[in-house]
């Protein structure tokens, strides 16, 4: 995928709110990244690693949460975890009419600062 | 708690904004190398150029070859070499579009770089999401990379004239298409021939209108 901007983007975030909280150092940085939006927590943390040299986040832990896809069936009303490839059909009953509930979210939770 | 795809998402917006203004309809134009994006950008310039002033902007990797062809045609057209990224972002659109004299424009195509995956997850700022799908790619496309069929507005099926070559049913990919995404209008096509090409003409045109009559 495209980590790299994506990492930017996280960074950015995570500086934006420590400079307005008048932080020094930011220690902790919790993202959450469902399961279908394909980002690679290695590569992620390769360029959080190194993006945050010189920065007030350089040295922070970076957390990855994944919540799983789960849709939910609009001809049985079920609700399933799916895998990624299978995203669009009910497990249960095969109905393509599923809306999906979780697992497309990308976003920074919380940052920790001192 | 913030999104990471937020900046963008705020670009897309201005960059709406910014096309309203100028009354301009943007197409962001996807799908995969080879489906026929390039074929069809010139199809559809031969067919409106006569009534519409019409802008491109390319995406790809690398190299002007996609530019230079449009160009040909005595059409205005930017080239945005992505240098490796996988698909076009709004503030590429914004750069662009600066370079192009908008007042002049009714309708603008971007060409999305060839990718499934994740230019379904950026938006540009464009009116009307349009998706190729070509015959050789196969009908099970759309259950592999559902994200890019939900989100478009017109389903362009290029390369009919090799139906007859392949085992490509029609019928099971309407079907899985439209339980996907209920309010598509998938456009059978041949940009070889030109079979089929005059539907997605009056169906871009009836939004033209709308845009040209309000200028």
């Amino acid at each position: 995928m495209h980590e790299l901007g994506l990492t930017q983007s996280i960074l950015e975030i995570a500086l934006d709110n420590a400079a307005k909280n008048e932080a020094g150092r930011v220690l902790k940085v919790k993202v959450v990244a469902g399961d279908l939006t394909g980002v690679i927590d290695e590569s992620l943390r390769f360029y959080f690693d190194y993006l945050a040299r010189g920065t007030a986040v350089e040295g922070a832990e970076l957390t990855i949460d994944h919540p799983p896809a789960i849709v939910k069936c609009a001809s049985c009303g079920v609700e399933s975890r799916v895998a990624a490839g299978q995203v669009f059909a009910c497990p249960r009953c095969d109905a393509l009419t599923v809306e999906l509930l979780s697992g497309r979210e990308f976003y920074v939770d919380s940052i920790e600062i001192e | 708690m913030q999104d990471v795809l937020a900046a963008n998402e705020n670009m897309a917006e201005e960059n709406a904004k910014l096309f309203g203004d100028k009354r301009v309809l943007v197409v962001n134009l996807m799908a995969s190398p080879g489906a026929g994006k390039t074929s069809f950008i010139l199809r559809s310039i031969a067919a409106l150029r006569d009534d519409y002033s019409i802008a491109v902007i390319e995406g790809d990797l690398a190299s002007k070859v996609d530019a230079e062809k449009i160009k040909a045609h005595g059409i205005p057209s930017i080239q945005i070499n992505t240098g490796g990224g996988c698909h076009l972002e709004a503030s590429m659109i914004r750069q662009a579009a600066g370079h192009l004299d908008l007042d002049e424009v009714d309708f603008l195509i971007i060409e999305n770089v060839g990718n499934l995956v994740c230019p379904a997850d950026f938006t540009l700022g464009e009116s009307v999401r349009v998706l190729i799908l070509s015959v050789p790619e196969g009908d099970d496309k759309p259950l592999k990379y559902p994200f890019i069929f939900k989100g478009s507005d017109v389903l362009i099926v290029n390369k009919v004239d090799m139906l007859e070559l392949t085992d490509f049913n029609m019928e099971r990919l309407e079907d899985v298409v439209l339980s996907l995404n209920p309010d598509v209008k998938i456009v059978p096509l041949s940009c070889r021939t030109g079979d089929g090409f005059d539907e997605w003409i009056s169906w871009i045109k009836e939004r033209l209108e709308v845009i040209v009559r309000r200028s």
